[in-house]
């Protein structure tokens, strides 16, 4: 009988990079800066770490393909490092391999690493996408961007819901505006001006009906964390962060290949938060988290997400939003240190990068962003399109 | 009785004012000053997917399995080796088990082509072949030839079975007249001085074609309903009808101004405009022209009948219209100029050949997959039926989409992505009778779509690699039927 991975494995120690437009760093200097990070908080040495999982998504930028670039830049001892990519949830899959690899026995301390360098490209937004989906897929698949396939959930949603094309656009714009609000304080988020409904709505449209300010961040960065057996925790620091739940799903192609899926919401989310919350033993989300990092890869994805999460009920984001029902001061925060949209998107490391601002919170070290008291937090790491996706959650709590 | 089984035409869906290119280039040239308009074809589009969708017009309600033979006429085929008859054949998805071939080098291949299709429906060879003919000939900016040049496709059905126009003979004449002409290197035509094409070849060929026909068959202009041939010097097509003996009203209107010269696909198109508007008995004479002339007799049948009403002929490309308003935007899909795309643009992956070639059925064809156990229509192809509560393996039949329509789920219009013809407008497209996937839209703007907008499928260029010079055949979707 299996019996999940809740309080088997503690976070001990993370590390995290500026995210941004880094044009004087590469993979190896982001590497390097937020393993330093994550040994100094958990206070081990490089020697103690026995596995090691690596995440990154577009290998050929820069970083390299399989785990030599970890192992041969930080020069990790013949140790076994592997190598994980599930497009943009990535990073939650190397925590998963780490965590996993010491709730099996086999390891009683293990680091997950990930980063990324997509600005090495010469242009805006992710890079060239037909490269990632295969030499069949790029024959067949449109002229496809990430801002357009989510765009087209977007118009989905506003028609299912009745929201004309201002009123849709103008519910979307508060998401983006708590994201910046958050983002400006932040001294490790990429973009960090505070901005306003009306600049939301006057921003350049990227894939209709999505605008520049709809958009994350697209960024350099790298993120890091040091895992442990629970029952080891306390060696290390008195305020530990364990996992209660680390779950992941798939697309089956239901939603591309059949026709029930409409459209409105990410069916991969739904299935895994269930899961999720199954294994950390949350049965009222809405009334037991304390605090969300969704993955606002677009603020469109951020409204399905409340309603996938089973925070907010379908079609009904939109009303807490305006609530301030996720504002910093809200009943349960979400995005706190920017989210994707603010603190960006350096694909390999986002997932960790969430799991960071949720350690820090836990752990009360959030300074000027810190939420009162957190108990329970969650990540929601996704990767692909709506279409078809990967999608990782993660809960942590003290 | 050997004749013509069906027709089908295709216009691109974007015209040019031929004032706009005027209003362009007309400083150089100021004689050169044609009125009307210019079909120009899309950036996805060239002679091979406009006789593709002039073939799906022409194939509508028509067997497929029974095609034995495919011939393609063009001067402006993608390939100088490949056989695009072939390209042309899978994305019609006939069957491999036929004769194909490309016939080209003179604007007369049109009518050379028909001719051919007919000697080997009438020897009994075969019973049926497809002859499609298609042309995008261009024209240097400036020149008289670019406003005379348009873009289009014919296509017609050959056959021994249900005829609507009976072949009745040929005679023709061939000569090496190099009133105009492209080698290797050439992209633009060249050509001798117009007063020669015009008096020394234009005039006297179609005229001995013509004659030599009636004088053939011991016919004499009375006995004939309808004169076609391509109009390229309007004023001589008129002298011309006189000095053959006949009557204005037997001239079927050229179409130069509305239309313009489309290559070799021109005669045919202009026999198709003859047979819309023809009835039982009609005898029509049609002649192509090119380094010679071809003449061929027809009489029309009572299955003409059949076949009208239908959206076949070239009535319903005249009444719909997009304005392509830019010049500038004809000279940079041509490859005329070279605009600026970012270095996204050049970003283009690897094509694999022998995985085209492996699932060439899925890819030039349009052919998914369905469910023999659920009867669930797939695309792309599947091994595992993606019905969730079905999922049989490997209990799948070939299902051919491009002939079914469908209707828009959900779109966007997207300037991140690179398109030579932005914005980038794709959607997910549900089939009707099942079946999902996601497609390019084309000739379209976001202002015309919304969801469930119906749309048809149409073969284009998904892409184009310069460097390994490839080109990315595959459909996209066309709200609207037109």
């Amino acid at each position: 009988m299996s019996t999940g991975i809740k309080d088997k494995v503690a976070i001990i120690g993370m590390g995290c990079t500026k995210f941004g437009e880094h044009w004087d760093k590469g993979s190896e200097d982001l590497t390097v800066e937020a393993f330093i990070e994550a040994i100094t908080d958990a206070g081990i040495e490089k020697a103690d770490i026995q596995a090691a999982w690596f995440s990154s998504c577009y290998e050929e930028i820069n970083v390299g393909k399989s785990a030599l670039p970890l192992s041969r830049t930080l020069k990790l001892p013949f140790i076994p490092v592997t190598r994980v990519e599930n497009l943009c949830a990535s990073g939650s899959e190397a925590l998963r391999g780490a965590v996993y690899g010491v709730a099996s026995g086999a390891y009683d301390i293990a680091l997950a690493l990930g980063a990324e360098k997509l600005k090495d490209t010469g242009y805006g937004g992710l890079p060239e996408f037909s490269t990632i989906l295969g030499t069949k897929n790029r024959v067949i698949f449109p002229s496809l961007s990430a801002p357009g396939s989510f765009a087209m959930m977007a118009n989905r949603y506003f028609s299912k819901y009745n929201l004309s094309m201002e009123e849709g656009k103008r519910a979307l714009a508060k998401i983006s505006v708590n994201s910046h609000k958050n983002g400006a304080k932040n001294p490790r988020a990429h973009l960090r001006k505070a901005i306003t409904e009306e600049d939301v709505l006057r921003a350049p449209i990227i894939a209709s009906p999505l605008g520049l300010y709809d958009c994350c961040g697209v960024s350099d960065g790298a993120a890091a964390a040091i895992v442990c057996r629970a029952d080891m925790a306390n060696n290390f620091r008195k305020d530990p962060v364990f996992v209660k739940a680390l779950q992941i799903g798939v697309s089956s192609g239901e939603e591309l290949g059949y026709t029930t899926w409409d459209g409105t919401y990410v069916e991969t989310t739904t299935r895994t938060a269930s899961r999720a919350y199954e294994e950390a033993g949350i049965k009222t989300p809405r009334e037991e988290l304390s605090m969300i990092e969704v993955h606002d890869c677009f603020s469109i994805t951020e409204l399905v997400t409340y309603e996938d999460l089973r925070i907010s009920e379908r079609g009904k984001a939109k009303n807490d939003i305006e609530e301030g029902f996720f504002s910093r001061a809200g009943k349960i925060p979400s995005q706190p240190d920017g989210g994707l949209k603010c603190f960006g998107h350096p694909i390999g490391a986002s997932g960790l990068r969430m799991m960071y601002e949720i350690y820090k919170q836990l752990q009360g070290k959030a300074g000027e962003r810190q939420i009162k008291n957190p108990a329970l937090g969650l990540t929601h790491n996704l990767g692909g399109l709506p279409q078809m996706n990967v999608v990782s959650i993660a809960i942590a709590g003290i | 009785m050997t004749g013509i089984v069906s027709y089908g035409s295709y216009l691109p869906a974007n015209r040019i004012k031929r004032e706009a290119i005027f209003n362009g280039m007309g400083w150089l040239h100021q004689a050169t000053y044609m009125n009307g308009d210019k079909y120009v074809a899309n950036f996805d589009e060239d002679s091979v997917t406009m006789a593709v969708a002039s073939s799906m017009n022409c194939l509508e309600d028509n067997d497929r399995e029974d095609i034995e033979a495919l011939c393609f006429a063009t001067t402006s085929s993608p390939f100088i080796e490949r056989c695009a008859a072939g390209i042309i054949g899978t994305a019609l998805d006939l069957s491999s088990q036929i004769n194909t071939f490309d016939l080209t080098g003179s604007t007369r291949a049109g009518t050379s082509a028909l001719l051919s299709a007919i000697n080997s429906v009438n020897s009994g060879t075969i019973h049926s072949a497809l002859v499609c003919a298609s042309d995008m000939r261009l024209g240097k900016p400036g020149s008289s030839q670019e406003l005379q040049f348009s873009d289009g496709a014919a296509s017609l059905l050959i056959g021994d079975k249900g005829v609507i126009a009976q072949w009745d003979g040929f005679y023709g004449v061939s000569y090496d007249f190099p009133d105009h002409w492209r080698t290797e290197n050439d992209k633009t035509d060249r050509a001798w001085e117009d007063r020669f094409g015009r008096e020394e070849g234009y005039r006297k060929f179609i005229y001995e074609a013509i004659s030599g026909l009636l004088s053939k068959y011991h016919l004499n202009p009375k006995n004939i309903a309808k004169v076609a041939f391509p109009g390229i010097y309007p004023r001589d097509h008129a002298l011309l009808i006189k000095a053959l003996g006949f009557e204005p009203e037997q001239l079927q209107d050229h179409l130069m101004a509305s239309m313009g010269n489309t290559g070799t696909a021109y005669p045919l198109m202009l026999l198709i405009s003859t047979l819309e508007e023809s009835n039982p008995g009609d005898r029509i004479i049609v002649a192509g022209f090119g380094n010679g002339s071809d003449a061929l007799l027809f009489t029309v049948t009572e299955e003409i009948k059949k076949i009208k009403g239908q959206r076949k002929g070239l009535k319903r490309h005249f009444s719909s219209k997009r304005d392509l308003d830019r010049y500038e935007k004809y000279l940079s899909f041509r490859g005329l100029i070279s605009p600026e795309g970012g270095i996204r643009a050049e970003a283009i992956p690897f094509t694999a050949i022998s995985l085209t070639w492996r699932d060439r059925r899925e890819i030039l064809g349009l052919c998914g997959t369905r469910c023999k156990v659920c009867s669930t229509p797939q695309y792309p192809a599947q091994k595992v039926c993606v019905n969730p509560d079905c999922q049989a393996i490997d209990n799948m039949e070939p299902y051919r989409f491009s002939d079914k329509k469908g209707k828009i789920f959900s779109f966007t219009a997207d300037l991140l992505s690179f398109t030579p013809n932005p914005p980038a407008i794709y959607a997910v497209i549900d089939f009707d009778g099942g079946g999902r996937f996601w497609f390019d839209l084309t000739d379209c703007d976001l202002d015309s779509i919304k969801i469930g907008t119906e749309v048809e499928m149409t073969f284009r260029r998904r892409y184009r690699d310069e460097r390994g010079g490839i080109i990315g055949y595959f459909w996209k979707a066309v709200p609207g039927l037109r």
